[in-house]
């Protein structure tokens, strides 16, 4: 009974991290985007200020109970396949059994399913706002996630076939016995799951579900207040996990938090300077990236692999 | 500051929190939209205040009215800020909305804005520069930091007030309900 209640400790903490971590992520790259446009920028925690004033809004809109549900939704998808990421190591520090995970053989396909999720819930929620800018971003949304679950899912059977395993854990022990991280044994898998990273945190150009100017925000256009601080939550545990998870998969996990931060930072930049320098695609623009060079790699990941 | 109000911790905590977070429903009624851009971008950058634009009504904190409103604006204008959520603010832009400005004796503009709308912080000028707008900006902040900004709940008590105004100016009143 001890060690469950320890468990479950640990899952505050790793949740408190993750939301923590993705938060202040976000509002750094607010005041780095401030400062490429030469200006001056919000504090790196406004995202938390901006949180605190959702969550203290006096009234807030009802459109039904899917619409009530799908903040939930959101934020129990994310906290529930945070519980599968391992965090770090198992062992490798003091503090590694405080990040304890629900790991088992075939999890990585299980976060495949998982991590779409969220998105779903979000599109029950935003279908019965009735909003048609709601209806058009949820379309939009799941038209580039077809678009970008392709060149991710290539990568991850690259992986899985190269190695013969399913486990997320499986494949960090490899690199930790091999010593060669897997962005560099298989190189090409790598490239395509950091193409379709950038259609994952939806920063410029695959912007297109939330664009501000041309959808009203999209699928959230009709949350405000508590809801929408629910869903910034949430999506800033999403944004933790798909790190967490690249990390894991490509670059060896990590052995402390520092080492994880310094890593996760720096998969974040990319989709964010990849943002910095273009512009918003068309729907069909940003489906047709990715199912042209990404896609093309994707499958030579999986040659290389078997091969 | 007059009547300042004691507040406890917790109100004191999220007052902060409204003040450095503004979510801006820029609506673009006249000729003062165009200072926006210039107030938000680099050179004056608001959003080092924590102002940001809003895309929609529902999450938005603050609705500004840029200059004159037509009639047919006022409808829109209305739909918008009924949609807003407590607590909101309106900051209203320019002579226009003050007394009609150079729009007076228009036969299709409103001259006083307070007669359909609760005002918080009026602008003056035409058209204010960027520095007045961000100085507006921080009386607004000012206010609620003293936890005076009570737009909503002032819209709400007053509102057969308000509707009959409103009213008077549109006739054909054909707005669904709001569960606002």
């Amino acid at each position: 009974m001890e060690g469950l209640g320890i468990k479950i400790l640990g899952a505050v903490i790793t949740t408190i991290m993750a939301f923590a971590v993705g938060m202040t992520y976000g509002g750094i790259t607010r005041k780095l985007t401030a400062r490429v446009h030469n200006r001056v920028g919000p504090v790196i925690w406004q995202n938390f200020i901006d949180l605190l004033k959702l969550q203290s809004k006096k009234t807030n809109i009802y459109h039904g109970l899917m619409g009530h549900f799908a903040p939930m939704w959101i934020i129990i998808a994310a906290v529930t396949v945070l519980m599968f990421i391992p965090v770090l190591h198992p062992g490798s520090n003091w503090y590694a059994n405080w990040f304890p995970n629900l790991t088992f053989h075939g999890d990585l396909i299980f976060l495949l399913y998982m991590m779409v999720f969220g998105s779903l819930g979000m599109a029950l929620g935003a279908g019965q706002s009735g909003n048609p800018n709601s209806a058009i971003g949820v379309s939009r949304g799941l038209s580039q996630m077809v678009g970008y679950e392709i060149p991710f899912v290539l990568a991850l059977v690259a992986l899985m076939t190269q190695y013969k395993t399913t486990s997320i854990q499986d494949i960090m022990a490899i690199q930790d016995q091999t010593g060669v991280w897997m962005m560099f044994s298989n190189p090409f898998a790598f490239i395509a799951a950091l193409l379709a990273s950038l259609g994952m945190f939806r920063y410029s150009p695959f912007d297109i579900v939330g664009a501000p100017a041309e959808l009203a925000s999209g699928p959230v256009s009709e949350f405000g207040g508590k809801y929408l601080g629910t869903m910034m939550s949430g999506g800033s545990i999403f944004a933790f996990i798909k790190l967490t998870l690249y990390v894991d998969l490509f670059m060896g996990g990590a052995y402390s938090i520092p080492e994880l931060l310094v890593k996760t930072f720096t998969l974040y930049m990319v989709p964010v300077f990849y943002g910095w320098v273009n512009p918003r695609y068309r729907t069909e623009q940003a489906i047709q990236y990715f199912w042209k060079w990404p896609t093309a790699i994707g499958i030579v990941a999986v040659i290389y692999a078997v091969w | 500051m007059e009547n300042t109000k004691r507040q406890t911790i917790v109100e004191y905590i999220k007052n902060w929190s409204r003040k450095n977070s503004l979510f801006v429903m820029a609506y673009g009624t006249g000729c003062g939209a165009i200072e926006i851009p210039a107030t938000m971008t680099s050179r004056y950058d608001a959003e080092r205040l924590g102002i940001r634009g809003a895309a929609t009504p529902r999450q938005a904190d603050v609705l500004l009215i840029t200059g004159y409103l037509a009639t047919k604006t006022l409808k829109r204008v209305i739909r918008v800020y009924e949609q807003m959520q407590d607590p909101k603010y309106v900051i209203a832009f320019g002579s226009c909305t003050i007394n009609g400005g150079m729009y007076y004796d228009s036969y299709n503009t409103i001259n006083v804005l307070e007669k359909y709308i609760p005002v918080d912080v009026y602008i003056n000028g035409c058209m204010p520069r960027p520095e007045a707008v961000i100085a507006g900006f921080q009386k607004l902040q000012d206010k609620i930091a003293r936890g005076d900004a009570d737009n909503g709940t002032r819209y709400k008590e007053n509102l057969e007030w308000y509707r009959a105004n409103q009213k008077k100016i549109i006739k054909n009143w054909r707005m669904p309900d709001y569960n606002w």
